[in-house]
């Protein structure tokens, strides 16, 4: 099953909607609650980021009776040291994102330590896709 | 999927009942049909919110309540009167007066359920503290804010503080009190004065717990009726009752503030009416909250104020319970009332009764247990979800093109139930126009499709 939301750039009033669109669909295939809440929370990262730091994007969902695997493409600066962003603390958000209450430079370990596969490919200037997967059995 | 869980004191009378829909059209949890020009209740997704209750136009929605009569099986009648009823009767009627009036109209004994709020704060703030793992600790206080979290928010259900509620508190005191005094248990009668639908199905099968601490309910309409006509009809009273079993910081407890304000946490929301609560809650399940502690969660707008039950306008309901309440911290300054109540006595006798066992899901939104048989569905509502037009304009009985799509994917409705897909049949001549008013009747009725003739 395939499925396909927007990310627009700054709106941060949307973000969640589609990692919520994500936890209604899973709680009707009565997936085991911390599984979901995993998937959820790496979404809603994924998500603000795409909004905070690029121009926002694209998220694809797919998801079977296995597991579901989602993507977010976004067209933006790219991540120039992908080590450094992965480090716990290490932020570029501007000002005006810290008000809002981002910026801990917690998002991508944060995406990391709930998926079970993730993948990373980024080109400064281009833009960011990460790959998510999150396993029902 | 039609399985009934709960008990719902919530009830639609079809006589009365015409079909104008508006209850399936404001349902917070899409619970509710139009099948044959009536409205049915999923006893699954109801959560006894009330909502349906407040928009009905012609009053088919009721709440079903105990006979009064049954207060003269037992001896001993007691009568569990939360603030808020209080809070109903203008400035000029005394608490002793109606006090004094409940015991007029058959009840031996009156107490005010606030009256173990803050033995009941204690345990919260214990039990705060015990589960810092479960964060957001969420009240249990309001019974339709407990259902919503089990049919909507499984996830949340084991944030839920498991500590029964004042009026259980209450309850246990009197009755231990009344025994202790020398009564026979079978004689004790203890009636709870209700604001709301949510209450009486949380005392009728409460959560967790396999038996009532109450012996029936009063609605409280009903009984804002009897103690105003009598009040009006005799202006003396016996003065010699006392009002006089909460302190003044307990008696807000069921109005919106009124548990975070007492516990001490760092971080806590407290939030009303079911919408709020829905917005909110799909937040914490997201963990899009940081460092949250506790919540206090109420379905009702203005919280128990605001209960389908209460007869009056919830602001000013919540104004009268205000100025008491300053007023009673005045005389607790004073030196003119004390803070300390008998109930204090039981505490510990209560702490030892206080836990329930463990609130489990019952999630509304599992399509199956089986996930492959789940996934078939869910493959098939978007299927079925594309082919509708997406106006939700409940013709097909149904609160929304998504929910007809659901039913159908369950086999409670059709595809043809949809106005567009029936028009769309005869203009391919799958479908007979005669079938399809035979289609709306089923849905609304014979009464609205009359064989109407103009004539000059
Ligand atoms: N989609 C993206 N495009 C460009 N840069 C990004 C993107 N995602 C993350 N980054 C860079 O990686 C850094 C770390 O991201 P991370 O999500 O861990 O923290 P944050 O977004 O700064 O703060 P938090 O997520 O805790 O609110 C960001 O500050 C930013 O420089
Ligand atoms: S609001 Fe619901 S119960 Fe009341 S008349 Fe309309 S359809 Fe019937
Ligand atoms: S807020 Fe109070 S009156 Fe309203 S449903 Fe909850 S417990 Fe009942
Ligand atoms: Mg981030």
């Amino acid at each position: 099953m395939h499925n396909e939301f927007v990310v627009v750039e700054g709106d941060f009033s949307n973000a969640g909607k589609a990692s919520s669109e994500i936890k209604k669909t899973l709680k009707q295939l009565n997936i085991d609650n911390q599984k979901i809440k995993k998937i959820v929370v790496a979404v809603y990262e994924a998500e603000v980021n795409a909004i905070a730091h690029a121009y926002g994007g694209t998220i694809f969902v797919d998801l079977d009776q296995e597991k579901i695997a989602v993507t977010i493409k976004d067209v933006g600066p790219g991540i120039p040291d992908l080590d450094k962003a992965m480090t716990v603390g290490f932020s570029t958000a501007s000002a005006k994102v810290r008000e809002m209450g981002f910026g801990a430079g917690m998002g991508l370990p944060n995406i990391k330590n709930n998926v079970d596969e993730l993948e990373i490919k980024t080109e400064v200037g281009v833009g960011t896709e990460i790959k998510m997967v999150v396993n029902f059995l | 999927m039609t399985e009934n869980f709960f008990y719902h004191a919530l009830k639609i009378d079809h006589k009365i009942c015409y079909g104008c829909s508006l209850c399936m059209r404001n349902c917070p949890t899409e619970a509710i049909r139009v099948r044959n020009g009536k409205a049915t209740i999923y006893g699954n997704k109801c959560v006894d919110c009330g909502e349906c209750y407040k928009v009905c136009p012609s009053g088919a929605v009721y709440v079903a309540q105990d006979d009064f009569d049954n207060i003269y099986n037992f001896k001993y009648r007691v009568v569990l009167m939360p603030s808020v009823f209080l809070g109903q009767f203008s400035e000029d009627i005394r608490a002793s007066q109606v006090y004094s009036v409940i015991k007029e109209i058959g009840f031996t004994h009156v107490i005010e359920v606030e009256s173990s709020a803050m033995t009941h704060t204690k345990l919260t703030n214990k039990y705060i503290s015990e589960h810092q793992d479960k964060k957001p600790l969420i009240s249990t206080f309001c019974p339709a804010v407990v259902r919503l979290i089990q049919v909507k928010f499984p996830s949340l259900v084991d944030n839920l503080i498991s500590i029964k509620a004042p009026v259980d508190f209450t309850s246990i005191y009197i009755r231990k009190k009344l025994i202790d005094e020398g009564a026979d248990p079978k004689e004790i009668g203890i009636f709870y004065i209700t604001p709301c639908a949510a209450k009486i199905a949380a005392t009728k099968s409460p959560v967790g717990e396999d038996k009532s601490t109450v012996d029936g309910v009063l609605n409280m309409d009903t009984m804002y009726n009897m103690v105003y006509k009598q009040i009006k009809q005799h202006k003396e009273y016996d003065k010699s009752v006392s009002a006089n079993d909460a302190p003044s910081d307990s008696i807000l407890f069921a109005l919106t503030n009124g548990e975070k304000r007492l516990t001490d946490c760092r971080k806590s929301f407290a939030i009303d009416e079911i919408h709020n609560v829905m917005d909110f809650l799909e937040k914490v399940e997201n963990d899009e909250i940081e460092d949250l502690d506790f919540l206090e969660l109420r379905a009702c707008d203005e919280s128990c104020a605001g209960g389908i039950l209460t007869c009056g306008n919830r602001f000013m309901i919540n104004d009268r319970m205000t100025q008491r309440a300053r007023k009673l911290a005045e005389r607790e300054r004073n030196g003119e009332t004390s803070r300390k109540k008998a109930i204090y006595s039981e505490e510990d006798f209560l702490i030892e009764n206080a836990s329930v066992a463990k609130i489990l899901p019952r999630s509304m939104m599992v399509l199956d247990d089986d996930i492959s048989v789940a996934f078939q569905k869910l493959t098939r509502i978007k299927e079925i979800e594309a082919k509708l037009p997406q106006t939700d304009c409940n013709v097909c009985g149904a609160p929304s093109c998504h929910a007809l799509a659901e039913d159908i994917a369950c086999d409670e409705a059709k595809l043809s139930d949809c106005v567009f897909i029936q028009r769309n049949l005869e203009m391919r001549n799958s479908l007979s126009v005669e079938e399809s008013v035979e289609i709306l009747k089923k849905i609304w009725g014979e009464e609205k499709i009359k064989d109407y003739v103009f004539k000059k």
